[in-house]
């Protein structure tokens, strides 16, 4: 009997204890994520809300009355929202991919144990990360300007005679904005690559070779896989980056010749802030690229398609 | 046969190492230059750098952007980490699936475009003015406030938590501290490599912070840099030497923080994907 006591005694208290720690840590932990919680849902969540309600208001200023869904059908018949959402589809398709394949290409050059400078070649060609987007921009617009050095360069080596309309062609403009971009986050995205490269076990190329298989083999059967994930990773971010670009344009092209190579971002910047403030439908606009994000990382999962991605 | 590989590979690399540097090179032969003479594709470097600057200087206000941005940027990025890494540590050290869920929800944030947010955030800012101008439209604060807290940072700094030895955590429990003890004696200083890259980011990332301030900073006096260098880039009569040397000077911090850390730099941009 008397044991029994003892250890009736004795056994609640490391349960009671126990429960007031768990509790206690509990709360604890709530009170560390909290200041973050709260200033996301303050300058994320609670913006997001209110642009959807104010996706149903119209008006100047701040006299908005709510229309239904009148913004949202505006936005089919909208010439400016069509040329940005032409523009903006255009520089993705395009950009994305080539940039993708340039930054694989040169991890893949990097990635040779024989090869010397490496370290020198690997800053170098991510250097360009380092700079501002406004600040190389603007150094872009006066490279590809058409009295600038790049045509210069052109007309000297006699690739062509006369000077590039590269800003105010509409299809040039585009072209200097897509070089751009891909200038600034090749480097970048080669980063990513080189260190998952370095992960790959040498060995299974040796096998390859082995077995037979050339460079292109060994690249499109063993690194491609490999870098699924990683490529999937960067494909993504380059994708929402891309759907939000806006200090490139503002600062090479302002969107111009015309609408030629205006964005959505800076079509909701002008809706806002040039043009005579319509807060309500510029918000409307917004909500494209957010379902467009949503789109098109939904389609680059699906296209990578297994889980491990 | 290997040895013709070997050198089409340093061909390659060469041409793409010249095409990355050939803009850097430019702007900075083109800040020693005159204006006219960049006009002209001058491709070598001039003695007109201390000119420049002293234009730059009488024509712009250079140093009171400067400071704008070193202010702004210097207490985004102390607020950023703390916060993040208060979080990142909270959701991976005292794990349930109820923050799960949260954390979940708050990696969404990731996905929202800033230009969904300007709109709104800017009515905000607005409503705020009239209750409190200090942080309201046209104030530092109201440039830094929205980029304070991001979710990425937060994703980044719980990651590396991961890595975090849960042994002194409990050593330090055993040592009576309480647990924001344990948090600023032990964790943060085990994690300085990892505060190191996430101050570079967010370093980075605020000082070159352009649609939020170009929306919210009105005045001059408030102007950050790529706000001065954007105007001045937009101008109808560009004076070339001026604009590549306030491009210079506007990129030698992020150079500097570049050279000087390049090892946390990249960890930096690694540990994200871990």
């Amino acid at each position: 009997m008397i044991p029994a006591t003892t250890k009736q005694n004795i056994q609640p208290k490391p349960r009671k204890y126990n429960n007031k720690f768990r509790l206690k840590n509990g709360l604890i932990g709530w009170a560390f994520i909290s200041i973050a919680t709260v200033m996301i849902c303050l300058f994320y969540f609670y913006p997001m809300v209110q642009a959807l309600i104010l996706s149903f208001q119209s008006g100047a200023g701040t006299n908005l009355q709510f229309v239904g869904l009148d913004n949202y059908l505006r936005l089919f018949t909208d010439p400016a929202f069509i040329a940005a959402l032409k523009n903006t589809v255009i520089y993705l398709i395009i950009q994305v991919p080539v940039m993708i394949i340039f930054a694989l290409f040169i991890s893949v050059l990097l990635n040779n144990k024989k090869l010397k400078l490496k370290g020198f070649f690997r800053t170098a060609i991510f250097l360009p990360c380092i700079t501002s987007l406004v600040a190389y921009s603007v150094v872009f617009k006066y490279l590809f300007a058409t009295d600038g050095i790049i045509n210069k360069m052109l007309i000297n080596v006699s690739l062509i005679s006369e000077p590039i309309q590269w800003l105010t062609d509409p299809f040039w403009a585009k072209v200097t904005i897509i070089i751009a971009i891909t200038w600034r986050w090749t480097g970048y995205n080669m980063i990513f690559y080189l260190s998952a490269l370095q992960n790959v076990d040498h060995s299974i190329y040796e096998a390859a070779k082995i077995d037979g298989a050339n460079a292109f083999q060994q690249f499109f059967k063993i690194t491609i896989p490999m870098l699924k994930p990683i490529i999937l990773f960067t494909s993504i971010t380059s994708t929402i980056g891309t759907l939000q670009l806006f200090d490139e344009v503002m600062n090479i092209t302002k969107g111009g010749p015309g609408n030629a190579t205006i964005t959505i971002s800076q079509y909701i910047y002008n809706l806002s802030f040039k043009y005579t403030p319509d807060f309500g439908y510029a918000a409307t606009v917004s909500y494209a690229i957010v379902i467009m994000i949503v789109v098109f990382s939904i389609i680059q999962f699906k296209v990578a398609g297994d889980k491990n991605a | 046969m290997h040895k013709i590989k070997q050198i089409f590979i340093y061909i390659l690399l060469s041409i793409f190492t010249v095409i990355s540097i050939f803009p850097f090179i430019w702007m900075i032969i083109s800040a020693t230059n005159k204006s006219i003479d960049v006009t002209k594709g001058r491709l070598l470097p001039g003695t007109h750098l201390v000119e420049n600057i002293q234009n730059l200087l009488s024509t712009v206000d250079l140093v009171p952007a400067l400071i704008n941005s070193a202010t702004i940027s210097i207490a985004t990025t102390i607020l950023s980490l703390i916060i993040a890494s208060l979080a990142g540590y909270g959701f991976e050290i005292y794990r349930s699936k109820a923050k799960d869920v949260v954390f979940n929800i708050l990696l969404l944030s990731m996905m929202i475009p800033f230009a969904a947010l300007m709109i709104p955030l800017f009515r905000m800012f607005g409503t705020i003015s009239q209750i409190a101008p200090g942080i309201g439209i046209d104030t530092l604060t109201s440039a830094m406030l929205p980029s304070i807290t991001t979710a990425f940072l937060i994703f980044f700094f719980r990651q590396n938590t991961k890595m975090f030895p849960r042994e002194l955590l409990e050593a330090g429990r055993i040592d009576g501290l309480t647990e924001l003890g344990v948090f600023f004696r032990i964790y943060v200083p085990t994690m300085k490599t990892t505060y190191a890259a996430a101050a570079i980011i967010t370093f980075m990332a605020s000082w070159n912070n352009y649609l939020w301030p170009l929306v919210v900073l009105q005045s001059p006096e408030n102007h950050t840099i790529p706000l001065l260098i954007s105007n001045l880039g937009s101008s109808n009569s560009p004076d070339f030497g001026i604009i590549m040397t306030s491009i210079v000077i506007a990129t030698l911090p992020t150079a500097l923080i570049f050279f000087l850390l390049q090892r946390h730099f990249v960890a930096g941009m690694m540990g994200s994907v871990k």
